[in-house]
């Protein structure tokens, strides 16, 4: 097992630990830490960057909860639409998105960052909670209630608990991504607003100041993990063997105050398409009138060749990147997440599984940046000089996505009976053959799940893969930021008809995934 | 993983083996028609793979800290006000190219003929004038008028931290006013409600009248050339640069120190300050060509012609005083 | 073909749960491991398996020391109290895992699954889904798939306790001819001695982590090895006798023991060791009385002898109310001998 872990947490050592380790010690190593620290300023961006951080935790969290639910919980026909459609928010890039606030809230601010961040999301709290959901039994909800306990105390005291686990993982990953977020709170903030992501990216791109960039990169670093630790204990032991059902089993046509709740995440969803929905009207809008300009023009390579290949192309090259990174973030975060239940059930120390826990979190809560500008200094060490290989776009990317499965899987796997494990040891399956034959299959929707958000968030993907990508074979977002930069009304149009057709792209790509089975005969219908 | 070792050779056009490759790293901005790279490539026999890496500013410091095994062979973006920094670092390589007599070296940086201008943008004020005619408000002509109480809150610029015409725009107004005079116009501007937002997409796209975002304000900080994107279908431009609020930045080119490929990438460079791509600058990356006598595009013509007497800043200036002057403008907007 | 463990002891942290036991399992033999909740019976089956660390101690294998095998190497087959059947295959899909596991071929495997599921009683249950059977019926399967892979022995622990009652007792009765009829070699864990008696040949008692006794069913039933152990087997009024000639002296009569040592020795009385009989030599008052399913449960104070309330029984049909007076025999069935103090 320890063996095995070795996987994800090399592959952590050399690209992230490394590169962090070795740009933040070039700027150390100048020295002027200290006059950096001591600034109040430095102390407000702290603040300033936790607190909206938490901020948009809560709204997200909130939002996400009633999705959560009806995915998981209400059967009614369109459902599996609704499941996809809260991801779109993610493949949008974020200047697009932010765009889109600023016309909904021109004045900008604290709340219009806050809302952006939760509108991003609202995804991640729905597929983690509603992964766990959908599989959790019945019965004990309505054990509670026949106990004379009210719909609303039944959640608290019966749901609530059992789905802790996913809470505490949704709200840790959507805490390091409203932390780190970077685009929203430029555009939304203008030039009032900062967070230690944007001054380390001031630092270290506009005035090259490695030194500030150093200091602020390790405050973010210590104050992430206070968070993570922070989050690792309220989790802990929380993470316990629940009866898993199938989903067939406990997915039921919503009764009475259901129904509200239902309404409810209707709403939120309604909400999170007004951006969506902004964008494809202005696509379809000309100086004269409504007109498809933007999708012939985007049929080729767009006004005087900005994009050097067709926004169909652009697709394409979007699903490869995509397709590698998930399958690389799918055998790096299945691989860390089998490690770190069997290191949990094991008699190990919990500290040291939670510490394993915390740094395959960190590469969410850290600067794009510091490890991109990292990697300039240290992978040319490796051989085949991976810092302007094509190949470092899906590692880059991984690196991203495979927290997120971890993030889904864990609370998944460690919900699997021990017993059954057991069971199938007794019969003469080894370790190995355990997690194939019973671990895998049951957490198959799961990863399928995993998998999808995995994919969709590596589509949507702009900062690594605007750096890295070949300029002759752009990624959708790459070709929507280069067209948003350009003046001109067709440029414009285009821009939102290549938004249109990424959401597109993903809703359908999402669909397909999830309609993946893997062999009736062999996974029947759990 | 046959998808995965598929897709990574896939959608692209691989060197043949023996093939002579030259990287270019290059800016976000970097355009060019894949016909005219196929062209230089079967004429030379050298296939040129592009690398690009953030603005100006990352690209330059991105040069800088992988100068010691740099990750490619030239570099192309590299402009005025970040040029010193790569200078003084000893990012580049002497190299004077042949196509440099024609023109190009009127922007020469220094005497050491490390870097080649390869062409020049200049950051103007926008208008848009038939909002202003609506409101019944004469164009502005200087930097003076913006101040004036008859442009209040029309006017939208960039942030010069996150942006890099919103830093041109301020060296222009320094180089205008001086120092300290500058402070006095920007506490001016302030009174009279310019609106500062992150980039160029919120400023020009989104609070511009005069493009398809069609926004509140009429004055804009944007570049010489946008005009010529905004040409109304019958041939006249329905926007305007400022001519006398131009400044002026120069892009160079220039060999790496360390290339591995350094005589391959001398030829490229030639090529890009050649006639040839030279002549296809205008229309690709909405810039000026450096070199002489290069004709522009015919639109451009009237809706955008280069600004004669443009401000600009020795690039040891930029350098010296960025970020103090950076920090006392952050001070000043959000005082 | 035997399984031998000596001094085994299993500890989580500082709590010992199974301490220095020795355990032996001869070929083909039923051995119930019988004891109160809590005792570490069903820890010491899971260190058996392999599935807990044993902390000191053997596990041998026809004397060849088990540490190093793996639970999935061991061969023994395990049949856990709620079934744990696996939820994403169906009933056939279950009971053919272990033949999966040793490569049985196909055609092989699909008449072993038949045949067991015969031998269980669920014949044509192959392509149902396990979450649709009963309670009953998942662990029918759960039995038929520890078989179907011929384990070296079979570790059943509470295998019926999470049935209800009358499905327990003809489970066990089925299952006592499975495993006789399989030749299977097993130890069955419970707390229930109506089920170790059922199925075992031989009872092991567990209390505290040890083991206090051992022997066959009648053995254990007649002679527990002390009070706590007879109390534990539903024998708990306690009363000094004198054995002579097969036939013991107690304060409640005499009662004819032809098994029991010569002697002073001390008896322990199940509540069906006292019936309502007229012609009984014991008169007591009726204090209470609940009704069973073939008998009347009484509690009595016997007038002459001062032994406080004690237990009894009387026949349905002719059971005294509460307040009546009641003429009590000592039948000796219910009746155990405890080693003299």
């Amino acid at each position: 097992m320890i063996a095995t872990a070795l996987i994800p947490l090399g592959f952590l050592a050399v690209f992230f630990v490394w590169p962090v380790a070795a740009i933040v010690h070039r700027g150390l190593s100048a020295g002027g830490v200290a006059a950096v620290l001591g600034r109040a300023d430095t102390w407000e961006l702290v603040g300033f960057t936790l607190g909206q951080a938490a901020a948009s935790t809560a709204v997200a969290l909130l939002a996400g909860m009633p999705v959560a639910f009806v995915t998981a919980r209400v059967r009614l026909p369109w459902i599996g639409l609704l499941r996809v459609l809260v991801l779109v928010p993610f493949v949008l890039p974020t200047i697009v998105v932010g765009l889109a606030f600023r016309t909904l809230i021109p004045d900008g601010g604290v709340v219009a960052i806050v809302l952006a961040n939760a509108f991003f999301n609202v995804a991640v709290v729905a597929r983690t909670v509603g992964g766990l959901w959908t599989h959790l039994d019945r019965r004990a909800e309505d054990a509670a209630r026949s106990l004379g306990a009210s719909r609303l105390t039944a959640f608290r005291t019966v749901t609530l608990p059992a789905l802790a686990p996913a809470v505490g993982s949704a709200a840790a990953v959507v805490f390091l991504f409203s932390a780190t977020s970077f685009g929203v709170v430029l555009v939304l903030g203008a030039a009032e607003y900062r967070t230690l992501e944007t001054e380390i990216y001031l630092r270290t791109v506009e005035l090259f100041d490695l030194p500030g960039a150093a200091a602020l990169s390790l405050l973010q670093i210590v104050a992430v993990l206070a968070a993570l630790v922070a989050g690792a204990v309220a989790r802990r032991r929380r993470e316990s063997a629940l009866r898993l059902r199938a989903k067939e089993e406990t997915a039921r046509r919503p009764v009475g105050p259901e129904w509200t709740v239902v309404a409810l995440a209707l709403a939120i969803v309604g909400l999170l398409m007004t951006p969506i929905v902004a964008m494809v009207l202005r696509s379809l809008s000309t100086s004269d009138g409504w007109g498809l300009a933007g999708y012939r023009a985007l049929a080729g390579t767009g006004d005087r060749g900005v994009l050097a290949v067709s926004g169909v192309d652009a697709a394409l090259n979007s699903l490869r990147t995509a397709t590698d990174a998930t399958a690389l973030a799918l055998v790096l975060g299945l691989t860390a997440s089998v490690v770190l239940v069997s290191l949990r059930r094991g008699r190990h120390r919990a500290a040291l599984v939670e510490a394993v826990d915390t740094a395959l979190m960190l590469p969410l809560g850290v600067s794009a940046v510091t490890v991109g500008f990292g990697y300039l200094i240290t992978l040319d060490a490796l051989p085949g000089d991976l810092r302007t290989s094509p190949l470092l776009v899906p590692l880059a990317q991984a690196l991203v996505i495979t927290p997120l499965i971890i993030r889904i899987m864990v609370p998944v796997l460690s919900s699997i009976d021990t017993r059954l494990r057991q069971a199938a040891a007794t019969l003469g399956a080894g370790p190995v053959r355990v997690w194939r034959e019973v671990d895998l299959p049951l957490a198959a929707r799961s990863l399928l799940s995993a998998a999808a958000f995995g994919y969709v968030v590596a589509l949507g993907e702009f900062g690594a893969t605007s750096f890295l990508a070949r300029p002759d074979a752009p990624t959708l977002p790459v070709a929507i930021g280069a067209l948003i930069s350009r003046p001109g009304e067709l440029n414009n149009q285009m821009a939102y008809a290549a938004c249109t057709l990424l959401m597109v792209v993903t809703v359908a790509v999402v669909l397909l995934v999830e309609r993946l089975r893997a062999p009736a005969a062999n996974l029947g219908e759990f | 993983m046959s998808t995965a070792a598929c897709s990574l050779s896939g959608g692209d056009q691989p060197a043949a083996p023996g093939e002579r490759v030259v990287t270019l790293v290059t800016h976000d901005s970097w355009a060019a028609r894949p016909e005219l790279l196929e062209e230089f490539r079967r004429e030379s026999g050298i296939k040129v793979e592009v690398r690009k890496s953030g603005d100006a500013g990352a690209l330059t410091n991105q040069l800088v800290l992988s100068k010691a095994n740099p990750i490619g062979d030239l570099a192309y973006g590299v402009d005025s006000t970040f040029a010193s920094r790569a200078l003084a670092e000893n990012v580049f390589a002497e190299y004077r190219s042949p196509e440099a007599d024609k023109g190009p070296q009127r922007y020469a940086i220094d005497s050491s003929a490390r870097l080649t201008a390869i062409d020049v943008g200049d950051v103007c004020v926008n208008t848009h004038p038939e909002t202003l005619a609506q409101k019944g408000i004469p164009e502005p002509k200087s930097f003076e008028d913006l101040a004036d109480p008859r442009y209040k809150d029309l006017l939208a610029v960039e942030s010069p931290l996150t942006s890099s015409p919103g830093l041109a725009f301020l060296l222009g107004t320094i180089a205008h006013f001086g120092e300290p005079g500058w402070t006095d116009y920007w506490r001016r501007l302030k009174a009279n409600g310019v609106k500062v937002v992150r980039g160029w997409e919120e400023a020009y796209g989104q609070e511009f009248s005069g493009s398809s975002g069609k926004g509140q304000r009429p004055i804009v900080v944007s570049y010489a050339s946008s005009p010529a994107a905004e040409v109304a279908p019958d041939g006249k431009p329905r926007t305007k640069a400022l001519l006398d609020t131009c400044f002026r930045q120069v892009e160079y080119a220039g060999v790496l120190a360390g290339a591995k490929h350094a005589d391959d990438a001398k030829k490229v460079l030639d090529f890009l300050a050649s006639q040839r791509f030279q002549a296809e600058v205008a229309d690709t990356m909405y810039v000026y060509p450096a070199r002489d006598g290069v004709p522009l595009p015919p639109s451009w013509q009237t809706a955008a012609p280069a600004p004669v007497t443009p401000l600009a800043m020795p690039s040891d200036r930029v350098q010296a005083n960025r970020e103090r002057w950076v920090e006392q403008w952050r001070a000043l907007a959000q005082g | 073909m035997s399984l031998r463990a000596k001094g085994m002891t299993v500890a989580f942290g500082k709590l010992t749960a199974v301490s220095t036991v020795d355990l032996e399992i001869a070929d083909g033999e039923v051995v119930a491991l019988l004891g109160p909740s809590g005792c570490g019976k069903s820890t010491l089956l899971r260190a058996l398996a392999g599935l807990e660390p044993t902390a000191v101690g053997t596990v041998e294998w026809d004397e060849q020391d088990l540490a190093g095998v793996p639970v999935h190497r061991r061969g023994f087959g395990l049949v856990f109290q709620d079934g744990q059947l696996f939820p994403h295959r169906d009933v056939a899909g279950n009971v053919a895992f272990g033949l999966r596991m040793l490569r049985v071929p196909d055609g092989e495997r699909q008449a072993r699954v038949a045949e067991l599921l015969s031998l269980v009683g669920l014949d044509g249950y192959q392509r149902r889904r396990v979450t649709e059977l009963s309670g009953g019926e998942q662990q029918r399967v759960a039995l038929a798939r520890a078989l179907a892979p011929r384990p070296r022995l079979l570790l059943l622990d509470e295998p019926l306790s999470a049935l209800d009652r009358a499905l327990r007792e003809q489970l066990a009765l089925d299952l006592a001819r499975v495993l006789a009829e399989a030749g299977t070699t097993a130890l069955v864990v419970t707390h229930d001695h109506d089920e170790a008696f059922t199925l075992a040949d031989r009872v092991a008692v567990m209390r505290a982590g040890s083991i206090v006794q051992t022997g066959r069913p009648e053995q254990v039933w007649r002679c527990p090895a002390d009070e706590q152990t007879a109390a534990f087997l539903g024998a708990r009024t306690v009363l000094d006798a004198t054995v002579a000639d097969g036939r013991a002296a107690t304060p409640l009569g005499v009662v004819g023991l032809p098994w029991a040592p010569a002697g002073r020795v001390r008896i322990a009385l199940r509540p069906n060791a006292l019936r309502a009989d007229p012609d009984g030599s014991v008169d007591a008052e009726v204090l209470g009385r609940v009704h069973r399913r073939d008998h009347v449960r009484l509690v009595v104070r016997p007038s002459t002898v001062d032994i406080g309330e004690v237990d009894a029984v009387a026949p349905v049909g002719a059971a005294p109310q509460v307040g009546e007076r009641v003429r009590l025999a000592l039948d000796p069935d219910g009746v155990a001998v405890l080693p003299s103090a």
